[in-house]
């Protein structure tokens, strides 16, 4: 097993954070992984990606080829198509269709529709759920749910709910529980 | 893989460092390199018994400086910066390599190919060559670990700094690492017998040139050792590929389709006798390196040594191209392996340039605002000369409010420069943290000379682009200071950039931007992310 996965979204959005969090769980249960990512100027609102690999086997670029990821998880759905040509031809697009307007934006509907032409794809009203939860922060981990329902890896559903204990536990318990909700939601 | 941890290439050096007994990190923010002191504080925070000194320095030549200082007296120390840092910090680093070390100095540099957040892509490989010192390139996070602590133990047993040279992909990837178990105490004090070392008056460096030109004989045989310096000849394979830095895994992805024979190189000096092995073995020869042709431009030599006929294959014949950081898919395509790029889904023209852009409510805006204002309509006598820092980002629209940006410190001596010369409004604007960094010397030139231009130092009491880290002096401290440079107080001005102050702001600045002498306005609010 060896898949390559894309996060990406806009500065602030908390990508680089939950790209972290899979890569801890990812490791926790065994596997193989590489992350790498960009920061310096993408902080102040730029567009923001991380680059996963997780493999059975040892992994030895940190960058993904062109074409051959196997999921783009998206904050942000314009910067979700701004990655596809990483994405495999069988390849998976989970993104939120919440738009992050700092810039002159394209029409909202025309870009849901890109991503619905796309054979796999999952396009997930984030903000909804958010609501349903009352946590409007959590729609990183939603689409993290939604992630890891299609990796089917042994074990990392429960890996990742330790460690968003973890990440999450100095913000209460009640943070806790929103976000265990938002990523059983997003298994869904 | 129990023990494992996930770890930035920078997280795992400031833990080596650390393991190894480092007392003290001297260093400048710049991406990617900020997260090695980072993490070092954060450590200290944690675990006060460590007693490590990792605050911040003023600038990279004062924070190189500082760690030839810790290494005199016996200490171990780590010296950070990014790769144009080492500029700043050349002289103090060109001369360690003269003196040589007493306590493990190490110099991690941070190089930034393709430019993701730095000016230029200058390869600090090219340094550790010409000031003659051992360099280590890892490409992960575990190599990051294993190389800081062998380099502390290498530059005390070869008396020179050894650097280490990272590039952005390996300083911010997370791969997996294992700990030593075998953790170093600190070193106690232990002070020269002999000065002359130290002292490099032309009767002392002379001999000390010499001395430097015989380690390298030690640093080659070394280099010829190095067990990760792997030399792996393939019987009947005619390509042979000499590969350093992150290209290696680059290289080890398309292994499977290349019939290929190689040599590693992550020591600087490169291992000359397994590289020739290679260069006997081969008809052709093929070198990926990340960064200018280093390697590539000595094979020459080598190959010439062999006495073989041998066509390279690399950067300068276009087999790679000279710019950019490698991708795997560049790699594949300079050895005409298929790429994926039928299957690649192309971009939608849908998708808009999304550039990084100054914050909501950011107190640099304001500023610019009120400067536009000022300068509107003397577009034919006016430049506003700026710096390294968020308020670059005034570039960009809606603001377009500076004309320039070179290097850390240099919007004050071009504006100084440019008002001497006649040009009516010369402005330098820069931030708190610049301005500490090396606008300094340039103002107290111009207020020296009584030169009129205007600088307008952003204070926003951090260091904001890099994450926020906090500048040397204390508020109290720095108008003061400014003081003291002679220049007139009348000129020094205070302003609070929000929008309600907009009109005021514009008339301070109006009236410094006419006065023909030197002035100075500092315009304090502090960062919205802190």
């Amino acid at each position: 097993m060896n898949k390559d996965i894309i996060f990406c979204g806009v500065g602030g959005q908390g990508v680089l954070s939950v790209a972290s969090l899979f890569i801890n769980a990812a490791n926790d249960v065994g596997l193989h992984v590489k992350q790498t990512e960009i920061h310096g100027m993408a902080q102040r609102g730029g567009a923001v990606t991380s680059q996963v690999r997780v493999s059975d086997d040892p992994i030895h670029s940190p960058i993904i080829a062109l074409g051959t990821a196997d999921f783009i998880v998206a904050s942000e759905p314009m910067e979700a198509l701004r990655q596809v040509s990483f994405l495999a031809k069988e390849g998976c697009i989970i993104s939120s269709m919440t738009p992050m307007k700092n810039i002159e934006y394209p029409d909202i509907e025309e870009v849901h529709g890109q991503i619905k032409d796309f054979k796999n794809n999952k396009l997930i009203d984030t903000a909804k759920i958010c609501e349903e939860i009352s946590n409007l922060r959590a729609a990183n981990i939603i689409l993290l749910g939604s992630l890891v329902a299609e990796l089917n890896i042994e074990g990392l559903s429960d890996a990742i709910q330790t460690r968003i204990k973890i990440a999450f536990a100095k913000k209460g318990e009640k943070i806790v529980e929103s976000n265990l909700l938002g990523f059983a939601k997003g298994l869904e | 893989m129990k023990n494992t941890q996930m770890l930035l290439g920078d997280e795992a050096i400031a833990l080596a460092a650390i393991h190894s007994g480092m007392s003290a990190a001297y260093s400048y923010p710049g991406t990617p390199s900020t997260e090695i002191v980072e993490t070092i504080q954060r450590e200290v925070k944690n675990d006060p018994d460590l007693d490590v000194i990792c605050a911040w320095s003023i600038n990279e030549k004062v924070a190189m400086e500082e760690g030839c200082g810790a290494s005199m007296i016996g200490k171990r120390a780590l010296i950070i910066m990014k790769h144009v840092g080492l500029n700043v910090a050349a002289d103090p680093f060109m001369n360690m390599a003269m003196t040589g070390t007493s306590g493990g100095l190490v110099i991690c540099v941070a190089d930034d190919p393709s430019m993701h957040s730095s000016q230029n892509e200058q390869d600090s490989r090219f340094f550790s060559e010409f000031a003659k010192i051992l360099c280590l390139e890892p490409v992960d996070s575990q190599e990051c670990y294993d190389m800081t602590m062998q380099a502390f133990e290498l530059s005390e047993q070869f008396k020179t700094p050894v650097m280490i040279r990272l590039t952005t992909r390996v300083a911010h990837s997370r791969t997996g690492v294992i700990l030593s178990e075998n953790k170093q105490d600190k070193k106690s004090i232990s002070l020269p017998t002999d000065f002359k070392n130290w002292t490099l008056l032309p009767c002392n460096a002379r001999p000390q040139y010499v001395a430097l030109l015989e380690k390298q004989k030690d640093l080659q045989v070394y280099a010829n050792t190095y067990e990760l310096n792997e030399i792996n000849i393939v019987p009947g394979a005619q390509k042979g590929v000499v590969v350093g830095g992150l290209a290696y895994p680059y290289f080890k992805e398309c292994l499977s389709e290349l019939k290929a024979s190689h040599v590693r190189v992550c020591t600087y000096p490169i291992p000359d006798e397994k590289i020739k092995k290679l260069i006997n073995a081969v008809d052709e020869l093929y070198v990926i390196e990340e960064g200018y042709p280093l390697i590539e431009n000595q094979l020459y030599r080598l190959i010439h040594e062999t006495g073989k006929t041998l066509t390279i294959h690399g950067r300068n014949d276009g087999t790679f191209p000279m710019a950019g950081e490698l991708t795997p898919d560049v790699v594949r395509k300079g050895f005409g392996l298929t790429i994926n790029e039928e299957g690649v889904y192309p971009l939608s023209s849908l998708v808009k340039g999304r550039p990084p852009q100054l914050c909501k409510g950011c107190p640099h805006a304001d500023t610019y605002n009120a400067l536009n204002d000022v300068l509107k309509g003397h577009e034919q006598e006016r430049l506003v000369f700026s710096d390294i820092g968020c308020y670059t980002l005034g570039a960009y629209p809606p603001y377009e409010a500076i004309h320039s940006c070179v290097c850390m410190g240099a919007s004050v001596s071009m504006a100084k420069a440019a008002g001497e010369n006649g040009l009516k409004y010369s402005v330098a604007v820069l931030g708190d943290s610049t301005f500490e960094h090396s606008g300094i010397t340039p103002l107290l030139e111009g207020v020296s000379k009584k030169v009129p231009f205007t600088v307008i130092i952003l204070d926003n009491a951090r260091i904001a682009m890099t994450g926020g880290q906090e500048r040397i002096m204390s508020e109290e401290q720095f108008i003061p200071f400014i003081l003291g440079t002679g220049i007139d107080e009348k000129h020094v001005r205070l302003i609070k950039p929000i929008p309600k102050n907009h009109e005021e702001n514009v008339q301070v600045i109006k009236e410094e931007c006419e006065y023909p002498g030197p002035s100075v306005i500092v315009a304090r609010r502090v960062c919205i992310q802190k």
